[in-house]
């Protein structure tokens, strides 16, 4: 068994000295954690993070926008007390940016300075070492994350912005937890870091990137969950409101819209009508705050008909 | 396990789901580290291993449901095995008892309840959202109606069909809105109570369903059963065979489908060759640099864009298969420099401008039906009349930039082919493709008649599924 183990696996191919202790010790215990830094999951959620832990896999977490994806990265991060590093995808992000770049400016400062009158080839030789030392290297956030001896969760957000040729960056790190850099070698893992990968599923991922991820699917929650999600993140809210935030969102999310409501919009929904000290929801009150859960005119238009039945907003 | 295991990504297989070799190892790796006592821990497990594609899930579950139904779940410990300690199995057992207990029996079950008592048993089950009081319901229901015959090779839908038919769900539905609606005066609360009630009778519906499957399951097997419940995934649909509940589903894959291909085509277009350098961006860039220039910058490149006739047959036959390529056609419309679309059935008709200025390709592509005007004469399609029409009014606007698709299943109905009209229009444009809706091997049987006109298309193409008309619209940009 412990052969097979795929921690004690990966610890010896990255020459750790010990094998990293695993973070949880079941889903359950996961699903505590998380609700104590105010995440709510449930069973798929919690299943995932601790094989993620256990198996020593990166998560690849897919869904509609607005549904939790990043923040359930910073919620694993806050409840092991590790430090989150992020990466931020866009179209045009190269390796420059997302793993590591010599510092060129530093390095022209180093050349001149250091040109005494005539300098000799073995002088050049200890020069040439020096300018591809660590010193004048520039970490980017993923070797930052390979690099780091603290406990880190490694977060890279919309990978699915990014182009093929750069998707194929992570894959060193995403299997070996490793970066290979032509001019210092391979920098192995010192630890075991958590790796999320986000995707709003514009474009179709890579089979290889895909291969080498856990894959969770984060979908709008049901109707009690997401009315527990009201409770533990809009302070002051009763129980019977925001079950019935919920029930509008559902109903909102069942009528064919340009843009479903978000958990973010439901939750920014049901603050605002803490704010407005409503206990419960009328025509009125729903007609006037729409625009909160819905970004297009015509979602609105076409909500309140659905819902209350008359065909224009109230101004 | 490892065989289970296997013949239950074989099925995954078999349903479209692709399943890597090292992601079999993957799942093989990640029950061991797990508590296989755990029916939904096992569901998440192998779904974060095994499926990398949010539309796939369902397929899944109905595979997953299949192969590890829980009345076979205890069995399946005993393959599972020796992991499991003791308590652990009591404690799955007398849960598993309990949870499904009376419908155990067949014959004890459909005797124990009247029709009365059980119309009452899930009236108040759904009034009070009560998931146990459900399944036991479901199970009644199930034994009562749904009369099932051991041993016959069928999926189930017949067996689901009469058990809903008998339950009289309506009235139910009627009953539990008569009850909540006279709380709520207001719009908002009416609408919300009866989305409650559907919620909760959709989800009665799919209790029952599980029942029948498990039933099924008991009855003839996994191996059996999987392979008559298997739906296809929603790209690999039939569109012209598709019935409402997959037309729905088709409808759904669409929007995701032409968005991702529009991304895809944007970056392909964008990366396919680089401009002229940039003189002044990569001067400006070379002074960080001590004026040597490092960084080359590039302008953007301005490849020409195609131009696009689309000319689709809208009868009966083949319309929803025309509805779906207008709507990727359009969706992708910035991706070429012109698209114009025609409809006919036996007359012609221009609807471009149903396309113009609305953000949505999917209202245009509704309101085709009622806009349009396509029947000259007698409804029956007329390739060769509505071809010689496009040529007479629309054939000076082809140039060699233009791309005519022609979308149908060229049965003429014994009309004339006019095909020697086609050779003009293919002289004329740069390229004339067919798209054809139907398998290859029904071309040219009875009043198909693809032959006379394949000679002057570029290419003749059958095109059946989301997954083939993607891949097609994306190789025309």
């Amino acid at each position: 068994m412990s052969a097979l183990d795929p921690r004690v696996e990966l610890a010896q191919r990255l020459g750790l000295s010990s094998v990293p202790p695993v973070r949880f010790e079941s889903p359950e215990e996961v699903k505590k954690l998380l609700a104590e830094n105010d995440y709510l999951s449930d069973e798929a959620i919690a299943s995932v993070i601790y094989l993620a832990d256990r198996l020593a896999k990166p998560v690849l977490v897919e869904g509609p926008a607005g549904t939790g994806k990043t923040a359930l990265a910073k919620a694993v991060a806050d409840s092991i007390g590790a430090r989150l590093i992020r990466l931020q995808c866009y179209e045009g992000l190269d390796e420059s940016k997302a793993l590591y770049e010599w510092n060129y400016r530093k390095q022209l400062l180093r050349i001149q300075a250091g040109r005494p009158e005539g300098a000799g080839t073995e002088e050049w030789h200890d020069l040439e070492e020096d300018i591809f030392a660590e010193e004048f290297m520039l970490t980017r956030p993923l070797l930052e994350a390979i690099s780091a001896s603290d406990p880190v969760v490694l977060l890279i957000d919309e990978v699915d912005r990014v182009e093929l040729e750069t998707e194929a960056l992570m894959l060193e790190i995403l299997s070996e937890y490793q970066v290979s850099i032509p001019e210092l070698g391979t920098i192995r893992a010192k630890q075991i870091p958590m790796v999320f990968l986000t995707s709003n599923n514009t474009r179709e991922l890579s089979e290889a990137l895909k291969r080498r991820c856990l894959y969770l699917y984060v979908g709008y929650p049901t109707v009690e969950r997401e009315r527990d999600i009201i409770l533990s993140r809009v302070p002051g809210i009763s129980s019977a409101l925001a079950e019935q935030i919920a029930q509008v969102v559902r109903s909102l999310r069942t009528i064919d819209l340009k843009k479903a409501p978000s958990v973010s919009e439901t939750l920014d929904w049901a603050r605002t009508l803490v704010v407005l000290g409503r206990s419960e929801i009328g025509d009125e009150d729903a007609a006037a705050t729409l625009h909160i859960l819905l970004k297009y005119q015509s979602d609105i238009e076409r909500a309140t008909k659905e819902l209350l039945g008359r065909s224009r907003p109230v101004a | 396990m490892l065989n289970l295991l296997g013949d239950f990504i074989g099925e995954l297989r078999a349903a479209g789901i692709p399943v890597s070799m090292s992601e079999h190892v993957d799942a093989a790796r990640a029950v061991e580290v797990i508590n296989l006592g755990d029916r939904e821990l096992l569901r998440a497990t192998l779904g974060a291993t095994l499926v990398k594609d949010g539309d796939h899930l369902p397929v899944f579950n109905t595979a997953f449901d299949v192969y590890f139904s829980i009345r076979s779940w205890e069995s399946a410990e005993a393959l599972l095995g020796d992991e499991l300690d003791t308590d652990q199995r009591e404690r799955e057992g007398a849960a598993g008892a309990e949870g499904h207990g009376p419908s155990r029996g067949e014959g004890a079950g459909s005797t124990s309840m009247s029709a009365q008592e059980l119309a009452e048993l899930l009236f108040r089950a759904l009034r009070d959202g009560d998931p146990d009081a459900m399944r036991q319901g479901a199970s009644e229901a199930v034994s009562r109606y749904a009369g099932m015959e051991p041993g016959r090779p069928v999926g189930g839908t017949y067996y689901l069909y009469r058990t809903l038919r008998n339950l009289e769900l309506e009235s139910l539905e009627q009953r539990l809105l008569a009850g909540t609606m006279g709380a709520n005066p207001d719009e908002l609360g009416q609408r919300l109570a009866r989305d409650e009630v559907t919620a909760r009778i959709e989800h009665l519906k799919s209790e029952i369903e599980r029942e029948i499957r498990e039933r099924l399951v008991e009855d003839r097997g996994s191996e059996a059963l999987a392979k008559s419940v298997r739906k296809p995934l929603p790209e690999d649909l039939d569109v012209m065979h598709a019935n409402r509940e997959e037309m729905a589903q088709l409808e759904r894959a669409l929007r995701p489908l032409s968005r991702k291909l529009a991304v895809r085509l944007a970056r392909k277009r964008r990366r396919r060759r680089r401009g002229p350098v940039d003189l002044r961006h990569t001067v400006r860039r070379s002074l960080s640099t001590g004026g040597v220039p490092l960084d080359l910058r590039f302008k953007p490149p301005r490849p020409a864009k195609p131009e696009i006739f689309v000319i689709a047959d809208v009868s009966g036959s083949v319309a929803s298969f025309a509805r779906f390529t207008l709507h990727l056609v359009h969706a992708i419309s910035s991706q070429f420099s012109k698209v114009r679309s025609f409809v006919f059935v036996d007359g012609l008709d221009e609807v471009t401008r149903l396309f113009e200025g609305v953000e949505d390709p999917a209202d245009a592509v509704a309101r085709i039906n009622a806009e349009a005007d396509v029947i000259a004469f007698d409804g029956h399609s007329d390739y060769g009349r509505a071809l010689v029409t496009f040529h007479d009014r629309y054939a000076r606007d082809l140039t060699k930039r233009s791309t005519v698709l022609i979308l149908g299943d060229a049965r003429n109905n014994y009309h004339q082919a006019h095909a020697e009209v086609l050779a003009d229009l293919h002289y004329r444009a740069k390229a004339v493709y067919w798209l054809n809706p139907e398998p290859t091997s029904y071309w040219n049987s009875g009043d198909s008649i693809v032959a006379q006109y394949a000679p002057y298309c570029d290419r003749v193409i059958e095109c059946r599924t989301l997954r083939q008309l993607e891949a097609f619209v994306g190789e025309l940009a």
